[in-house]
């Protein structure tokens, strides 16, 4: 890994991104479009709404960067430009944190609109910090970006790469203790959600919620989250293959 | 001569199909080795082998010297792949800098290959709305943009116009005779003849390993369709 090709890798996935103003459209709209349907659903129901909005500025770069980076990461195995790029200087690291860096500063952007959105025009409320909100969002989307990067090296085909969408994100959200909390679920259900990463980085959100100060719990959940974006990028090295059959 | 690419006893198999079945051949530095044979016959394997791509089942790939595939190589060796490998939402010009910045080369350089390619006039067009001519073109420019040592090209001017086929067969000349080695398929015949040397394959056996004019001469035609052919036959006929 060298800093030169790495710099240079992110910002080739920027210009590639910047070329598709639809997607792009789509990554920022899509979460606001969203946001406003849950605050007209839960019009009078302020901390209801509160609630469900928070867990879902989490989980929106979650399942969108998942999708996007499992597709990009796709196109670039079947491609050949992967293969291609393993004949020159690029290490296998700069092109995972390459797409790690410039997935996560899209989703950061993604992040802020969508937090700006919610707290001034819904009128959101936490008794912590926004920014905590956004950090929190983006460690999500980079999570994202890791599991799409694993992901995608079990899918041969695009078909087959959005399905693990269903796969991957759905239980995670059914589980995260949105829906159910998590210490009201049968005991083998909380030992499923007690190993998916998404169930602590609501947690952390929840904390955000609730505490004026960042807590112990929260700091807790969002290095589990990081800790689980390292394993991802390091088993999704692990399918990057220079030789291949 | 010195030897820029050694091959040894190469047997790849691909699923659990046989590819290549030992196959030897000696490259030298500074020529234009022409790789020819049918679909399927294994040139693109044999190309992956040489830049460090194809998992191999035994045998040896010695490249400028190291083991084909080291990471000292992967500034030196360029390859184009048969199907373009740039980016189709990237243009041109911003494909040619991503691969130029790989090597620690600047924008004068991606603009260089760009020239020597025919496309500076399209450098600012998405790669995606290119016809298959030119995109071929874009991947070529980036594969040269590193100033390789060694070029493997795969069907490099399937597509392209005749007189840009001319243009880009003066440069790779041009390459060799600055001291690239290239290693380039083909299934046309009237470009073999432009090689220095050709390597004749067919199901993954090497029928012929020679100059252009002597494989002619061996197979006593001046057509290398037809030599190729008696060739062939010669090798089923004593097979038999």
């Amino acid at each position: 890994m060298s800093a030169r090709t790495f710099a240079s890798t992110t910002g080739r996935i920027i210009r590639q991104l910047r070329h598709d103003r639809r997607t792009v459209a789509l990554i920022v709209v899509v979460p606001l479009l969203l946001l406003s349907l849950i605050y007209f659903m839960f019009d009078d129901r302020g901390p209801f709404f509160d609630r469900i909005a928070l867990v879902m500025l989490g989980i929106f770069p979650f399942i969108i960067m998942f999708l996007i980076t499992s597709i990009a990461m796709l196109r670039e195995r079947t491609s050949g430009t992967l293969e291609r790029l393993f004949t020159t200087p690029v290490g296998k690291l700069d092109i995972l944190f390459g797409y790690g860096l410039a997935f996560g500063l899209v989703a950061a952007a993604q992040a802020a609109v969508a937090c700006g959105f919610a707290y001034w025009l819904f009128d959101l409320h936490t008794a912590g910090s926004p920014w905590l909100v956004i950090v929190i969002a983006v460690a999500n989307a980079v999570l994202g970006v890791a599991l799409g990067l694993l992901a995608s090296a079990f899918a041969r085909t695009e078909f087959q790469a959005v399905q693990f969408m269903p796969v991957v994100a759905l239980p995670q959200i059914l589980l995260c203790g949105l829906f159910v909390a998590r210490d009201e679920m049968a005991g083998w259900l909380q030992a499923v959600s007690d190993v998916l990463p998404l169930s602590y980085s609501v947690e952390a959100l929840t904390e955000v919620g609730r505490h004026a100060d960042p807590t112990g719990t929260m700091w807790r959940d969002l290095g589990i989250v990081v800790g689980v974006i390292i394993v991802a990028l390091a088993l999704g090295a692990a399918t990057l293959r220079r030789r291949t059959a | 001569m010195e030897t820029a690419v050694e091959v040894e006893d190469l047997v790849v198999h691909r699923g659990k199909r046989p590819v290549l079945h030992g196959l030897s051949c000696a490259i030298p530095r500074g020529s234009v080795t022409g790789l020819l044979g049918p679909s399927g016959s294994g040139k693109t394997t044999l190309m992956r082998a040489v830049v460090g791509v194809q998992i191999v089942k035994s045998g040896r790939v010695t490249v400028l010297g190291e083991p084909a595939g080291s990471r000292a190589l992967r500034r030196r060796v360029g390859y184009l792949t048969q199907a373009p490998s740039v980016y189709g939402d990237l243009t041109v010009r911003e494909n040619a800098r991503y691969f130029a910045s790989l090597y620690g080369l600047g924008h004068a350089e991606a603009d260089a290959a760009l020239a020597a390619v025919g496309l500076a006039d399209a450098a600012h067009q998405l790669v995606g709305d290119l016809s298959g001519g030119q995109r071929s073109r874009a991947s070529l420019a980036c594969a040269i943009v590193g100033r390789p040592d060694l070029l493997v090209l795969d069907e490099p001017t399937v597509g392209q116009d005749p007189v840009l086929r001319d243009d880009l067969w003066a440069r790779f000349r041009d390459l060799a005779a600055g001291g690239t080695t290239i290693l380039v398929s083909s299934h046309v015949m009237d470009e073999a003849n432009r090689c220095d040397r050709l390597l004749l394959i067919r199901e993954g056996r090497l029928i012929a390993d020679d100059t252009p004019a002597a494989v002619k001469a061996a197979a006593g035609t001046d057509d290398l369709d037809a030599a190729f052919l008696r060739l062939i036959r010669e090798r089923e006929g004593a097979a038999a």
